[in-house]
């Protein structure tokens, strides 16, 4: 054995993909995370429906993770693969338009029988034609049979035998790419060593099965290499956007000095926060899983009130029914980062899909003049930078913040060179400790216009606050007009300060190109990889990413001028370009809009932007 | 421990009361303002570790006029708020002010919830089985068949009764206690404060507007009172009426009401109160009766000693948790786990 025609590659995508029940995400973040060691760029998709265990062999049960990685840093998860692995005809037929054209396919042969092939759909017995795969490189082997051969001394029940088919899988693609064996197997040790000693031997033993059967077989002419990336020096680790948010509130909370609490309620796809923050009593966090999403941002802001640093964490219909409460925040001025996971909508929508449609009730979604300082993170690590500043404006500002994310940074991985802490600002929130003179006023402001923080408990600081409009210094009840008037600007002024402290945004490209994109959020990946792209032909393009969405930063006004055509391009019908017409009155918005559930393809941009060029 | 010693003007604030005279919430806000002073020297708590949260409706106001740590939230949500102000601080002594429809309906959710994690807070939950603050709906708790605005032809709902909520969740404390019984209604609190847990003190408020009287049966005089409700103390023989010559026996598994010295029932086949048992069913039963069979029963009905208290739990697990793990701060958790070395 040997690989002896080995072709190096810039950058390979892989598919992995079969029913929900097949392990798939297993699988895949295995591949990525062997990559992550060996030093590659990678960037991951997990693609799986909302329902657990959907009808086995049935396009709508099957999951998938895609892989994407590269010899430099890899923006995306990619849009097309190079390898597809489907464990049954089902994942085939669904995963067949992500095919490249030129793509090698393995299909697990045991399964092409005619229920499965009617099961997923197909009108022939004949997938491979009629999905139009000739001139494919496609592979069929036996992947069910060679399983259970490899481990038919074992003893094992036949449904734990199936279940390592996912690993002979693996090993099979361990070898067309030339990757080490040596992590996935350390980790099942891990994982089922101690509990199961004889499947964690089975899974090992599939591994090298798969891997033994693509090099011993003459199907894979090639195999291919993606060298190591030239990342910068520095301790790396995987991380998705979902714990690098929980890690970034944590991080806001030691900078702050301040005990971090969570009030929350399991919503896809933003439950792995909390469960993150659960397990992170090491560090001090609380969390409270409340009884309803309403509960949740209460508890939370019960929490703030009392002098933690709090948090709550959602998707968009979770953020619909927190509405009043973020409302009460605003109007108690007490600070929280409310983090919204967007996915598909409206309604219960899509909910394991992504979307970036939660914009406008982010900016607006609540009654009365209500504003809230909108924060974008923009790919899965910097969930943890954005988490961090979200935390550090609320806190600093006394201002209830939106952490918008969604569901495709979310659970997408990368790896990430980790921070150190010492490189991170101190958090300053105005906490009051003693009455300087007088009778304590809780709605005297710095000149941020933020309030006192005066925690339950300090003596001499007793006051009452409340949902009810406020004596714009005391804090008692008023209904003075002219108060009413004074406080609702105060309160709008306090948010557009904000902008005084945000970077200035940059723009990727020339400051007069033919085409300026316009982003936000967890689009930049694709786009960057887009204009990047168009650049290096020689095109007049250029990208502008925002992360910060109210305020505006000072300085997106300039860098609008000058361009030709401005596109701004999201995973909505149009909601930044509203918000940015409505600003920026003298610009005309173009707009690029995908309401697919799924990511942006580089492919799809480029065709459009070409089309502008 | 430090000695604390208050008087009720101590917890009066600048405000005016703003309810209507003859509301029977002044006669609460008298009797909390008598018993944070003891509760203050019983359990040795400085006034400034009092919070209170309120939700919304007329006796949600109560906040504003106590000089207290307060929160005046939205509508059901004052115990969800309360929740989170404990967890983040169980330092602090925390009491949610809440009516019939701010905690049976719109939060009933939170309520029971409340109670079900048996979280350490004193609530008050003020029932004049009316909304007042919107000007005369029916709520939760509104007799079947009351005519109001929104039941111009009378209600075809039956309410809650608060107390078998309350038992049903499996509630570690409930006291009832009547507007007009100050001294009843501070011993109450007292004791719903030295339970460790949630305590639900209901209050039978009157709304003097659109409920009048709605209590009054068996709550409108002193006299009414005596003959009409019981009040439960613990140890204490089941007792009521003039005299204390009508008392409570258990037979054929019902409840019933008797008069010593009648039909052969001598002071020996009284029941004998147990607010401690764990068992919820006699306590129940007690918190069930309605007039005109039973008397209402007030006092401290059931006061069990659970050590499972929410907030508590949560400060334990987390310093157990800290006490053993290897991740100390951030830096230590970024790089826990799986990591590599690029060169």
């Amino acid at each position: 054995m040997g690989n002896l025609n080995v072709k190096e590659l810039k950058d390979v995508v892989i598919r992995f993909s079969g029913d929900s029940g097949d392990g798939m995400q297993l699988t895949g973040t295995l591949f990525s995370n062997t990559s992550a060691l060996k030093g590659n760029g990678i960037s991951t998709f997990p693609d799986y429906p909302a329902e657990i265990r959907a009808p086995q062999g049935t396009v709508a049960g099957v999951s998938g993770f895609q892989v994407h990685i590269g010899n430099s840093e890899v923006t995306n998860p990619g849009d097309y693969c190079d390898a597809l692995i489907a464990m049954n005809p089902a994942a085939l037929k669904a995963n067949r338009k992500w095919l490249k054209k030129d793509a090698t396919v393995i299909l697990d042969g045991d399964t092409l029988t005619e229920e499965n092939i009617k099961k997923a759909g197909f009108s022939t017995l004949d997938p491979i034609a009629e999905l139009g795969l000739e001139g494919y490189n496609v592979v069929i082997p036996e992947i069910t049979t060679m399983t259970k051969a490899a481990l038919a001394d074992m003893g094992l029940d036949n449904k734990s035998v199936g279940k390592c088919k996912n690993m002979f899988a693996l090993g099979i693609c361990f070898y067309i790419f030339n990757q080490p064996e040596d992590y996935a197997k350390r980790y099942i040790d891990t994982k089922f060593a101690k509990k199961n000693p004889a499947i964690a031997e089975a899974n090992k033993r599939a591994i090298d099965a798969g891997y033994n059967y693509a090099a011993n077989t003459h199907q894979f002419a090639n195999t291919y290499k993606v060298d190591a990336a030239n990342l910068e020096k520095g301790t790396y680790r995987s991380i998705n956007g979902n714990v690098a948010t929980a890690w970034g509130l944590c991080a806001a909370s030691e900078k702050a000095g301040l005990p971090l609490f969570c009030g929350s309620y399991p919503i896809t796809p933003a439950t792995v926060i909390l469960e993150e923050l659960a397990k992170r009593k090491d560090l001090g966090v609380k969390t409270v899983q409340a009884e309803d999403e309403i509960a949740g941002i209460c508890t939370s802001i019960g929490a703030a009130y009392a002098g933690n640093f709090a948090v709550t964490t959602t998707s968009g219909p979770g953020l619909s029914l927190k509405s009043e409460a973020m409302g009460l925040a605003v109007m108690a001025e007490l600070p929280l980062v409310v983090v919204d996971v967007q996915r598909g909508g409206p309604s219960t929508g899509l909910p394991t899909k992504t979307e970036q449609s939660d914009l406008m009730q982010a900016l607006y979604g609540r009654n009365g003049e209500c504003p809230m300082v909108v924060v974008a993170a923009s790919s899965p690590s910097d969930c943890f930078h954005y988490a961090f500043m979200a935390s550090k404006i609320a806190m600093e500002h006394m201002t209830p913040v939106i952490l918008l994310t969604d569901g495709f940074i979310a659970n997408g991985s990368e790896p990430w060179k980790v921070p150190s802490m010492k490189d991170y600002p101190q958090i300053n929130p105005p906490i009051v400790e003693r009455v300087e003179d007088g009778e304590f006023m809780p709605y005297k402001r710095n000149e941020k216009l933020a309030r006192g923080w005066a925690f339950p408990g300090k003596e001499g600081l007793e006051h009452r606050i409340g949902g009810l409009e406020k004596d714009h210094l005391k804090g008692s009840i008023s209904y003075d007009p002219a108060n009413h008037q004074e406080m609702t600007r105060t309160r709008a002024e306090k948010v557009a300060r904000v902008a005084d402290v945000l970077p200035k945004p940059e723009i990727m490209g020339e400051s007069n190109a033919d085409v300026l994109v316009v982003g936000w959020g967890g689009t930049r990946g694709h786009l960057q990889s887009a204009v990047s792209d168009l650049q290096q032909e020689g095109k007049s393009i250029a990208l502008l990413h925002l992360n910060y969405l109210n305020p505006l930063p000072h300085g997106v006004k300039e860098l609008l001028q000058g361009h030709k055509h401005i596109v701004v391009c999201e995973l909505n019908e149009g909601q930044a370009a509203a918000y940015l017409r409505q600003n920026f009155q003298e610009f005309t918005f173009e707009q690029y809009n995908k309401t697919e559930g799924q990511p942006f393809t580089v492919v799809e941009l480029k065709e459009k932007f070409n089309s502008l060029l | 421990m430090a000695e604390y010693k208050y008087t009720p003007a101590d917890f009066k604030s600048d405000q005016i009361v703003k309810w209507c005279p003859g509301c029977g919430d002044h006669a609460i806000l008298n009797a909390v303002q008598r018993a944070l002073p003891e509760v203050a020297e019983k359990l040795g708590i400085p006034h400034n570790k009092f919070t209170f949260v309120s939700g919304i409706g007329c006796s949600s106001r109560f906040i504003y006029y106590m000089k207290i740590f307060g929160f005046h939230t939205i509508h059901g949500r004052a115990n969800a708020v309360a929740t989170g102000i404990k967890v983040a601080n169980p330092d602090l002594s925390v009491w949610v002010c809440s009516g019939d429809g701010d905690s049976l309906a719109i939060g009933g959710n939170h309520f029971i919830h409340a109670i079900r994690r048996n979280i350490d807070l004193n609530m008050i939950l003020f029932n004049n089985e009316i909304y007042g603050l919107t000007k005369g709906q029916y709520s939760p708790t509104t007799k079947l068949g009351k005519i109001t605005k929104t039941s111009p032809f009378g209600t075809v709902e039956k309410p809650f009764n608060p107390g078998e909520l309350v038992i049903g969740a499996k509630g570690t404390f409930f006291a009832r206690t009547i507007d007009m019984e100050v001294m009843l209604t501070k011993d109450c609190l007292v004791a719903a404060a030295e339970h460790k847990g949630m305590a639900v003190v209901e209050a039978l408020v009157n709304c003097v507007i659109f409920n009048d009287k709605t209590h009054a049966l068996f709550a409108g005089d002193k006299a009414t009172r005596t003959e009409n409700t019981i009040t439960l103390r613990h140890g204490e023989k089941m007792l009521f009426g003039k005299d204390n010559q009508k008392g409570l026996v258990f037979e054929n598994m019902r409840l019933k009401v008797v008069t010593i010295g009648e039909d052969g029932y001598t002071l020996d086949d009284v029941l004998t109160h147990d607010a401690h048992t764990e068992d919820t069913t006699l306590h129940s039963m007690l918190a069930a009766m309605k007039y005109p069979e039973y008397p209402v029963a007030v006092g401290v009905i059931r006061d069990v000693k659970d050590a499972q208290i929410y907030d508590e739990k949560v400060e334990e697990q987390v310093k157990e948790v800290q006490a053993t793990s290897k991740i100390k701060c951030v830096d230590d958790l970024l790089r826990s786990g799986e990591t590599w070395e690029i060169e």
